[in-house]
């Protein structure tokens, strides 16, 4: 599954990153990298973007980019 | 413009890099003085800050804040700043120490940056900030282990309390004199052997083409890594073409042969990093959940809400009415001191050119100072609470669906207020794409000096007994110009970024940080340092300017045919007439005529570009009824209404008002805004492309306006 559609409050393994628009790297030079945990904080009040906790630090991301974030429920 | 460091050799250079978010800045802060250099970067938007702090034995040193940073791969120039600064690139000086500032919570993600800074074995000492935001986390750092895997001096700081400060300043001594050898910093990881084949095969186009220094091979590699990683075939860095070509060859070769850079590269650190982190880090429970608490009000659906609407309620009746006092007591100081001047000075060219042309300038300059002091308050102390991110998170659903980033959201609001604070903020947009969008969009809104303008026309064009409901047809007019010009700004918004701002589009990435207590000295140095960098160049060119239109508005004088005793009011207007300004009404009267604007109006567009509501005293003048400039006068009303064309119609029908309006939402008519606009674009290209298209489209809206309303048989 992709990241947009984990529940909130769920956690997730990341298992890769569709090679997009550069974001790929990007992500992973932020801690975002296969193998790595990561859990679903919240989604923003209208909906998207959403709120991660990886590696300590929160992050807000938009669904779009998410949906490019493969991950294993937990 | 020469960047703020000087090459100045006898002076040590420290770097202080980091991860933005790691409280760097107010490491910063903590370390220097009360005065940070400001300069920009030549032809770039990213702006250079440089202080100075005195060390025991290594004496005074400089020290240079480099842009906050998440990794050393620059995709745009902007994002060059940072490597450039710690390797001595572009003429920037080469520093003879690095602090890297880590973010005690988020640690193995600012270790993968000491990580690349460490590559190009530049001296380094880590400093990990905020270790008591770590130990209410429930994490406890190994500092011992931290130093014997890494091998480089590790300090722990909270910054914003001044703790480990001086441990930090004693180390940092320590290696500018060479007092503790420290081992060169090395790699820490081994690329795989494709990669390292890679690298190595950048080794002699490096050493024949790179002039700054790289001196071993592992910084070479470094530097390889680095060049393989930025140059895409898009990308607009200023490489050497010979480096280039490799780079791109070296990653189509790899794309060909089905390897991933990204994984080789940036997941083999993570790999290390993950390797050492249980050696690094102990994690327990956390002790304090203060984060997850105030978060599940602030991001709240119906709390969030109403928090997010009264904090940007009070950030807009701030810009708009309280600032309004110390406006006006600026105006009413610089008017003072003009009118003792005048009293104190022989009569002549020289008195006018101080009192009328430079004191009411420095006037015109000052006058901005409040809002944009009040602006950069709120924005210093709420981004430095972490609330700044929180509210793009809110907003940020709406603020795309305009093809924005939630991060325009400050800026677009203070547009109501005034353009030049607002074009200032856009600093907090992140990325240059939105960032130049939202500047060119804020001049749209309709700010609180179009008020006047409005109101005076309107009063004259639509008389108050008229009513649709209960409401007045001026109320009404009024509010649809704030809905309607609120509209034009979406709408260049759309239209600019789907053509002039095309491409690709940058995804938001945004950290929200812990909440925390704002360090004071950095606000204070934030609201100063906006301040000044206002006053310095904008200011300057507004001065310039103001002085020079009123040249125009005043010479050249009438000769002596002018009635002696004559009022003064009719002595005003046909100077004015007599003047430049009045000569290029003249001139454009055929130009503007088919807006249904004549020569006088002509002059009040000219004087208007000081500040749009000179326009109301620019006409009292015309009208010989004196500038005094208060649209709600009833003397400057009557005259303009009894005022009519050659063929014996009425000047001021609802249809011109309507056409005038028009021409008021959209026309680029202030000066000041140009000048912020250069000074935060760093660009005369943009800021005429924001003259030339508000211009031609205040025009054009303009006379379909007035075209339009006379085939359908108004006025």
């Amino acid at each position: 599954m992709t990241l947009d559609r984990v529940q909130a409050g769920s956690a997730a393994e990341l298992l890769d990153i569709d090679p997009c628009n550069g974001l790929r790297t990007r992500l992973m030079e932020m801690g975002l990298t296969p193998g790595t945990q990561l859990s679903v904080v919240r989604h923003a009040p209208l909906g998207d973007p959403i709120e991660i906790k990886v590696r300590g630090y929160r992050l807000s991301i938009r669904k779009q980019e998410a949906a490019l974030i493969r991950c294993r429920p937990l | 413009m020469a960047p703020a460091t000087e090459p100045d050799r006898r002076q040590l250079i420290v770097a202080v890099a980091g991860n933005p978010n790691s409280g760097k800045t107010t490491l910063f802060n903590a370390l220097t003085g009360a005065h940070a250099k400001i300069g920009n970067y030549p032809g770039i938007t990213v702006e250079s800050r440089t202080a100075e702090a005195e060390l025991p034995r290594a004496g005074r040193v400089t020290l240079v804040d480099v842009p906050g940073t998440y990794s050393l791969t620059a995709r745009s120039p902007d994002e060059e700043v940072a490597i450039n600064s710690l390797l001595g690139r572009k003429g920037l000086p080469r520093p003879d120490a690095v602090l890297v500032v880590l973010d005690a919570v988020a640690l193995e993600r600012s270790l993968f940056l000491l990580m690349q800074v460490m590559e190009f074995g530049l001296p380094v000492i880590a400093v990990v900030n905020m270790i008591d935001a770590a130990r209410g986390e429930g994490i406890d750092l190994h500092f011992d282990a931290l130093r014997k895997e890494f091998g480089i001096p590790v300090v722990g700081t909270v910054a914003r309390r001044r703790q480990g400060l001086e441990l930090l300043r004693e180390t940092l001594d320590d290696v500018l004199t060479g007092a503790r050898p420290v081992p060169s910093p090395d790699w820490l990881w081994e690329p795989c052997a494709e990669l390292s084949a890679d690298l190595d095969a950048f080794d002699a186009a490096i050493r024949e083409e790179v002039r700054f220094s790289l001196p071993t091979p592992s910084a070479r590699r470094a530097f390889a890594l680095w060049l393989l990683m930025s140059v895409t075939p898009h990308s607009e860095l200023e490489v050497r073409p010979r480096l280039r070509e490799i780079a791109l060859a070296t990653r189509t070769r790899l794309e060909a042969a089905g390897r991933d850079l990204a994984r080789e590269a940036v997941a083999a650190r993570y790999a290390k990093i993950d390797l050492l982190a249980p050696r690094l880090i102990t994690r327990n429970p956390p002790r304090s959940h203060q984060t997850e608490r105030i978060d599940a009000v602030l991001t709240h659906p119906l709390w969030g809400t109403a928090v997010f609407v009264t904090i940007m309620g009070l950030i807009f009746q701030t810009l708009f009415s309280w600032s309004e006092p110390f406006m006006g007591l600026i105006e009413n100081g610089v008017g003072g001191l003009a009118g003792a001047l005048r009293g104190l000075l022989p009569a002549g060219f020289l008195r006018d050119l101080l009192v009328d042309g430079v004191i009411a300038g420095v006037g015109g300059v000052l006058v901005f100072l409040p809002q944009i002091l009040f602006l950069f308050l709120f924005i210093s102390i709420l981004e430095g609470t972490g609330y700044l991110a929180r509210a793009a998170f809110l907003i940020d659903r709406l603020m795309r669906r305009l093809g924005l980033h939630g991060q325009a959201f400050v800026p677009m609001l203070s547009g109501y207020a005034c353009a030049i604070p607002a074009i200032m903020a856009t600093r907090t947009i992140d990325n240059r794409r939105d960032r130049f969008l939202t500047i060119m969009a804020v001049p749209l809104i309709s700010c609180s000096a179009r008020l006047p303008v409005y109101t005076l026309v309107i009063a004259l064009t639509f008389p108050s007994a008229q009513k649709i409901g209960f409401l007045s047809t001026g109320t009404l007019v009024l509010l649809g110009i704030y809905v309607l010009s609120s509209l034009l700004a979406l709408l260049a918004v759309g239209l600019l970024g789907r053509t002039v701002f095309k491409g690709r589009l940058r995804p938001l990435l945004l950290e929200l940080p812990a909440y925390r207590m704002p360090d004071p000295k950095t606000v204070l140095m934030v609201v100063w340092e906006r301040s000044r960098a206002f006053l310095t160049t904008a200011g300057t060119v507004i001065l310039v300017m103001t002085v020079l239109l009123w040249v125009l508005l005043t010479y050249p004088k009438p000769g002596a045919e002018l009635p002696v005793g004559a009022d003064t009011a009719a002595v005003q207007s046909e100077q004015l007439r007599h003047s430049y300004a009045g000569r290029i009404g003249g001139a454009l009267e055929p130009v503007i005529e088919p807006l249904g604007f004549d020569w006088k109006i002509g002059i009040g567009l000219i004087g208007a570009f000081a500040a749009r509501e000179v326009f109301v005293g620019t006409m009292g003048v015309v009208y010989g009824v004196g500038g005094e400039g208060d649209p709600a006068d009833d003397t400057l009303r009557e005259a303009m209404l009894r005022d009519r064309r050659p063929d014996g119609r009425s000047v001021w029908t609802p249809l011109t008002g309507v056409s005038l309006i028009v021409f008021f939402m959209i026309a680029m008519q202030c000066m000041s805004t140009l000048a912020v606009t250069r000074r935060e674009t760093a660009s005369w290209g943009w800021t005429l492309f924001m003259l030339s298209y508000l211009t031609v489209a205040a025009y054009l809206a303009s006379l379909i306006v007035y075209q339009g309303g006379r085939a359908l048989g108004f006025a």
